[in-house]
């Protein structure tokens, strides 16, 4: 399967702390990585890092064969439209309604036509069970319908990645779940690659084909769900625990 | 045990209360960053806000939002300002038995400094704290950084339509204000005597000239840039959480005013040597 997402030696530091010190990693069409690790770790500076919202100090990250740090700000534009991101607290904007967020993208960027534009968020909202949300405010929407708001304006665009940074944070276990099915059910129905950053063990069991867990800004373990929660190791199986 | 600790502290709060070299050197050297970061944040306003496409829309809500909604305030403070300068001038003009200069002095004066500066202070209140405010909690909640990754360039989107309303719409409200104030001191003027409207506009437009309306409305464009710019550098800069929200608005404010004070000082050297 093709290689979508390639990082090389990455490192990032903040002041004096070395935040991620070496990290690669693969990921291919379609697949869904889950990144584990405890809170400050580096893993949300990683995906950051990934989409180009920070710099990194060192190392190389290609993102659909592209090399981001050789891109100007318009061709990193153009390549972030390809790239979705579900931010933690779901990141959407105040001011606007359901419906204006979810249009604020292609209207701006005079991606569609106002006739498709009406089409793609009804078919955004449907896919995440919220049609009826549409003329709400987001300070109206509970947490869960928030992420699910978010999720709709993040596949509106119809990206071939999808980055997710702690997608069931501040959930009941109910809603997480529902959150961690969608997820898969957007992989499966738009055959998108994820890296999901979480803690939550159901959200990975559920979601993941491919797991790695960072500790101290490296990665120290990488397999499937399976092989880590099986894993001897005992730092490594405390995440299941 | 407890002398010791008593001791312990004097000395420690003698220690703390001297300012050492180094706090001065710190302070010098943090005012210089926030110069060069402010100057660095102005030309990315011009380098980015010259490029097409231009956010037309976010301009026209903008500018609602900032001139229109900031109107009751302006005409409020504008009316007082007109009727208490007038009041409180009153007694002194007519020690000197210049009563009748009443208008003519109120006019110039609210025309020339009070109306630009005091609009400019309360739009720096208003405005400069709500766009530091916003911005900054946009950018605790990440709305920024999903802008970003949408492929958006939230500096043009958020700063520029900003920078460029609170421009636009600073001179707009110190007409506005000024026009209120004069009617004011009409008020104010007959609280006390028997001047027609007639005769009170009169003496107002006898003695205000071009040279008086010019400059100070010239001078409110950048007063409204200064507010502008800085409200939205402090809340688009902002990076300590919920905490840096409330302190983004307050050195909106802070700074705002001072620059207002700063380059009214600038236009007031300026207008004598080209007169």
């Amino acid at each position: 399967m093709e290689t979508i997402v390639e990082i090389e030696h990455l490192k990032k530091s903040f002041g004096n702390k070395s935040v991620l010190k070496d990290i690669n990693l693969k990921i291919k069409k379609g697949e869904n990585l889950v990144i584990f690790g405890k809170s400050g770790s580096g893993k949300s500076v990683l995906i950051k890092c990934l989409i180009g919202l920070i710099e990194p100090d060192e190392g190389k990250v290609v993102l659909l064969d592209k090399d981001i740090s050789e891109l100007n700000d318009e061709e990193l534009n153009i390549l972030r439209k390809k790239v979705g991101f579900l931010f933690q607290s779901a990141a959407l904007y105040d001011s606007m309604t359901v419906r204006e967020n979810l249009e604020f993208p292609l209207r701006d960027l005079k991606l569609k036509p106002k006739e498709e534009i009406e089409a793609l968020v009804t078919e955004a909202l449907k896919n995440v069970g919220l049609e009826d949300a549409i003329d709400k405010m987001p300070s109206e929407l509970s947490g869960g319908m928030r992420k699910r708001v978010g999720l709709a304006r993040t596949l509106i665009l119809k990206p071939e990645i999808i980055l997710y940074d702690e997608p069931t944070t501040g959930l009941d276990p109910i809603t997480s779940k529902e959150i961690s099915k969608l997820i898969l059910d957007v992989q499966k129905k738009y055959d998108t690659a994820s890296i999901i950053i979480t803690h939550d063990v159901e959200c990975a069991r559920i979601t993941a084909n491919n797991m790695i867990i960072i500790k101290e800004g490296i990665c120290v373990a990488e397999g499937t769900f399976k092989e880590l929660s099986e894993s001897k190791d005992e730092w490594v199986s405390s995440f299941f625990k | 045990m407890s002398i010791d600790l008593k001791i312990t502290n004097k000395a420690v709060i003698e220690e703390n209360s001297k300012p050492s070299e180094n706090s001065y050197a710190k302070a010098v050297k943090s005012f210089f960053e926030e110069v060069a970061l402010l100057t660095k944040f102005t030309f990315r306003f011009f380098k980015v806000g010259i490029k097409p496409p231009y956010e037309f829309n976010e301009l026209t809500k903008q500018s609602y939002l900032i001139g229109y909604k900031s109107f009751p305030l302006v005409a409020i403070t504008g009316f007082i300002m007109g009727l208490v300068l007038t009041i409180q001038s009153r007694p002194t003009l007519a020690e000197f038995g210049a009563e009748s200069w009443l208008p003519a002095m109120v006019a110039v004066s609210i025309v020339r400094e009070i109306g630009p500066v005091i609009t400019a202070l309360i739009f720096a209140g208003k405005v400069g704290s709500g766009i530091g405010a916003e911005l900054a909690s946009m950018k605790v909640t990440e709305q920024i950084d999903a802008m970003e990754v949408s492929g958006i360039n939230p500096f043009k989107y958020i700063v520029v339509t900003r920078v460029i309303s609170a421009t636009l719409m600073l001179p707009v409200l110190v007409i506005i204000a000024d026009v209120i104030a004069i009617y004011g001191a009409y008020i104010g003027v007959n609280i006390k005597g028997d001047v027609s409207f007639h005769l009170f506009f009169l003496q107002v437009f006898g003695k205000l000239s071009f040279r008086d309306v010019f400059p100070a409305i010239i001078k409110t464009f950048f007063f409204g840039f200064a507010v502008g710019l800085i409200g939205c550098y402090k809340g688009y800069n902002s990076n300590k959480g919920t905490e840096g929200v409330g302190e983004s608005a307050n050195s909106a404010v802070v700074l705002g005013s001072l620059a207002v004070f700063i380059l009214d000082m600038i236009a007031v050297q300026v207008t004598s040597l080209l007169n």
